[in-house]
């Protein structure tokens, strides 16, 4: 009875009920949730302004024409799903993010490993360095980026002249403009998911190691059968939430190639962004950015089910 | 056919400290050997050196004549069971016990035979199915003994695998082991802190203390003989009394001295092995058992010494009690029949027949 409703039912044992319904919205005032909900109000008020509000508008925008002065119900949506550009858009944000969010993983996995056998001091000093891209606004490093890859005279073209190779219009050609947003993508995100999975595996008893060891795993065994399932649950959110970011991804895509070249690099967000805000077609850049949802609320159904039956069965 | 051997082992860390200091230790094929010691004595790490966990600084190990240095625990053949169990969590208790035969490729239906096999020895049949999250403490560490036993290995090694549980199910376990033992016939090294553990489980038990052994024997041997100090106070519970004397006198005429007025001939067939410590600080060594109560009938080499009780702690079937030599606390066990009351003078006697001589020097029993 820590919320208090022992000593208030006590008087009315005794005999003198107070009026219930005062006695009831004490109770209520009183109860541990109610003052809970109350502070947390303030928070709820900024979630809702700048969360909720923001997302039934622009659903509200992506129903209206383009000047904004007509409801036109779901053409705006019928007409970007018969568009070639969105087409292309749907393909180049689902490849960028999945292939980014891989690859991001992968490499984040390999080296947690590396970096937890590395031991003590060495490995502090490895650890801020391999951050150091994590915490360079992505803005700032895309450009750095883009100086090395972009023109004749980047880094990387001088060092293919270096050894005897032709220069390479990165920029200008699709394949290689979407692998290099993908790349620069990779740079940026890996040290959280090696951090996520170094703290995690941190956590792993080692004697589960030393088990496995004697039990006769090799180390490809030992992550097979040990780091994999120990970490599954940690894979799956760090997935899912860089999923997330990776479809919004605006600020790498938009310094790096800004959706060229032919609009083949650009993602739900730069197009909206295109759409919306530089050719003035609101509408059409809410209806853009709006097709992010479904496609999230999928993952997320699928991702976060696993690890709600994991998290009971205490793993 | 699996004996175990080390020659000159020695482990150290940063060139600094050394936890290991060079041990030689034989182990027969089918022998229970207990390890036992303090807390970094070093016995943790040379069960760990012989499943391969640690490496050697230096020395040798071979298990069934084969020199194991440089091989790989995978390659080693031994089974181990870890203190805190180290149970994969992510699998069923049967998951568990075939992880080993897995990797191994052995045949399915082989791997269900010898698990079930481990399963019935170890009574967990009906767990198989759980996950290691479902078990008490004592479930846990029958499945950490079956994930062993089901390998069939030459060497098991177990490292202080009682610790983590209450005292009623330790004894109840420890039996269990020996049991095991009793069937399955593995050569077997143990580690343990806790001596009581080490007596009652050991074929020989090895004494270690900083990094070295003080005595390897079997354990009536040890309790009864201890060779040094420390082993004389390690083994044994309560421990052994130790108290400053001397021996005095010449040829066969020697007595012990413990005080000015408290002096008493030593048994005649001691007189020769003491007789080179005449007139040096000693030390006496007498187990609490041999500080009984006065007895009605006198036997030779027992000498009477009257005490006033400092504390007394009825245990049941005996009373301690605690009560001083010329100074030194030592403790005593009598009769539970016997009206020791702490403040009050009891009649006791010490039996010198069972008498340690310890010399400060070397800490030897001599």
């Amino acid at each position: 009875m820590a919320d208090g409703t022992t000593t208030v039912s006590a008087p009315a044992l005794r005999g003198f009920a107070p009026p219930a319904r005062r006695s009831s919205l004490r109770r209520f005032a009183q109860r541990r949730s109610t003052v809970a909900v109350l502070m947390c109000l303030p928070l709820i008020c900024l979630i809702a302004g700048l969360v909720v509000y923001p997302f039934f508008y622009s659903i509200w925008l992506s129903l209206l024409n383009r000047a904004m002065t007509r409801f036109i119900a779901l053409f705006n949506y019928r007409y970007l799903l018969r568009s070639d550009t969105f087409q292309l858009v749907i393909f180049q944000s689902c490849f960028f993010a999945i292939t980014a969010v891989f690859f991001k993983a992968l490499i984040g996995f390999i080296l947690a490993h590396v970096m937890h056998n590395i031991s003590g001091k060495d490995q502090k000093l490895w650890r801020g360095v391999l951050l150091v891209p994590w915490v360079i606004p992505p803005a700032l490093s895309t450009l750095g980026w883009w100086w090395m890859i972009s023109g004749d005279y980047s880094a990387i073209n001088w060092l293919l002249e270096q050894v005897g190779m032709h220069p390479v219009a990165w920029l200008a050609s699709t394949w290689w403009a979407r692998i290099w947003v993908v790349a620069v993508n990779v740079w940026y995100g890996t040290p959280f998911f090696m951090i996520m999975y170094l703290a995690t595996l941190k956590s792993v008893p080692d004697q589960l190691y030393e088990a496995a060891a004697i039990d006769g795993a090799t180390w490809l065994q030992k992550i097979r059968y040990i780091s994999l399932p120990m970490l599954r649950n940690i894979i799956s959110i760090t997935v899912l939430f860089s999923l997330i970011v990776t479809f919004a991804n605006f600020d790498i895509v938009e310094n790096l190639t800004a959706g060229a070249p032919a609009n083949t690099t650009h993602v739900f967000a730069t197009y909206a962004f295109q759409l919306g805000i530089q050719s003035g077609n609101i509408p059409l850049g809410a209806a853009v950015s709006l097709f992010i949802f479904p496609i999230l609320a999928i993952f997320s159904i699928f991702i976060l089910r696993g690890v709600g039956r994991r998290a009971q069965e205490g793993i | 056919m699996a004996q175990v051997t080390l020659r000159k082992v020695s482990k150290s860390y940063d060139q600094h400290v050394q936890a290991v200091k060079g041990i030689d230790l034989d182990i027969a094929d089918e022998e229970f050997v207990v390890l036992v010691g303090p807390s970094g004595c070093g016995k943790t790490t040379t069960l760990r050196m012989i499943a391969g966990l640690e490496e050697i600084t230096g020395g040798e190990i071979t298990i069934a004549g084969e020199v194991v240095n440089d091989i790989p625990p995978r390659d080693r053949d031994i089974a181990m069971v870890f203190q805190n169990y180290a149970l994969y969590p992510h699998m069923t208790v049967f998951d568990n016990m075939a992880f080993g035969l897995k990797l191994r490729k052995f045949a399915k239906d082989e791997i269900r035979r010898r698990v079930d096999e481990a399963a019935r020895i170890l009574d967990i049949g009906e767990l198989l199915a759980r996950k290691p999250k479902a078990l008490s403490g004592g479930q846990r560490q029958r499945v950490a003994m079956g994930r062993a036993i089901v390998r069939h290995p030459k060497v098991f090694l177990f490292d202080e695998p009682l610790s983590n549980l209450d005292a009623k199910l330790r004894v109840q376990m420890r039996t269990e082991i020996k049991k095991v033992h009793q069937t399955v016939r593995t050569t077997t090294v143990y580690v343990t802190h806790d001596q009581v553990e080490a007596m009652t489980l050991a074929d020989r038990v090895v004494v270690m203390n900083r990094g070295v052994i003080e005595q390897v024997g079997p354990p009536q041997e040890l309790y009864h003989s201890p060779a040094t100090r420390f082993v004389a106070g390690f083994i044994g519970s309560p421990a052994m009394n130790f108290i400053p004397c001397r021996i005095q006198g010449r040829g066969n005429e020697l007595a012990l001295r413990l005080a000015d007025n408290l002096s008493f001939p030593l048994p005649p067939e001691r007189t020769q092995r003491y007789g080179a410590y005449t007139d040096r600080e000693m030390l006496l060594g007498l187990r609490p058992e041999h500080l009984t109560e006065l007895k009605d009938q006198a036997r030779p080499n027992m000498v009477r010494l009257d005490s006033r009780l400092d504390v007394t702690e009825p245990m049941g079937m005996e009373i301690l009690v605690h009560f001083r030599i010329n100074g030194t606390a030592v403790c005593g066990r009598v009769d539970p029949s016997v009206r020791a009351i702490a403040g009050e003078t009891l009649p006791m006697s010490a039996d010198l027949n069972h008498m340690h001589l310890i010399d400060p020097e070397t800490d030897r029993v001599l």
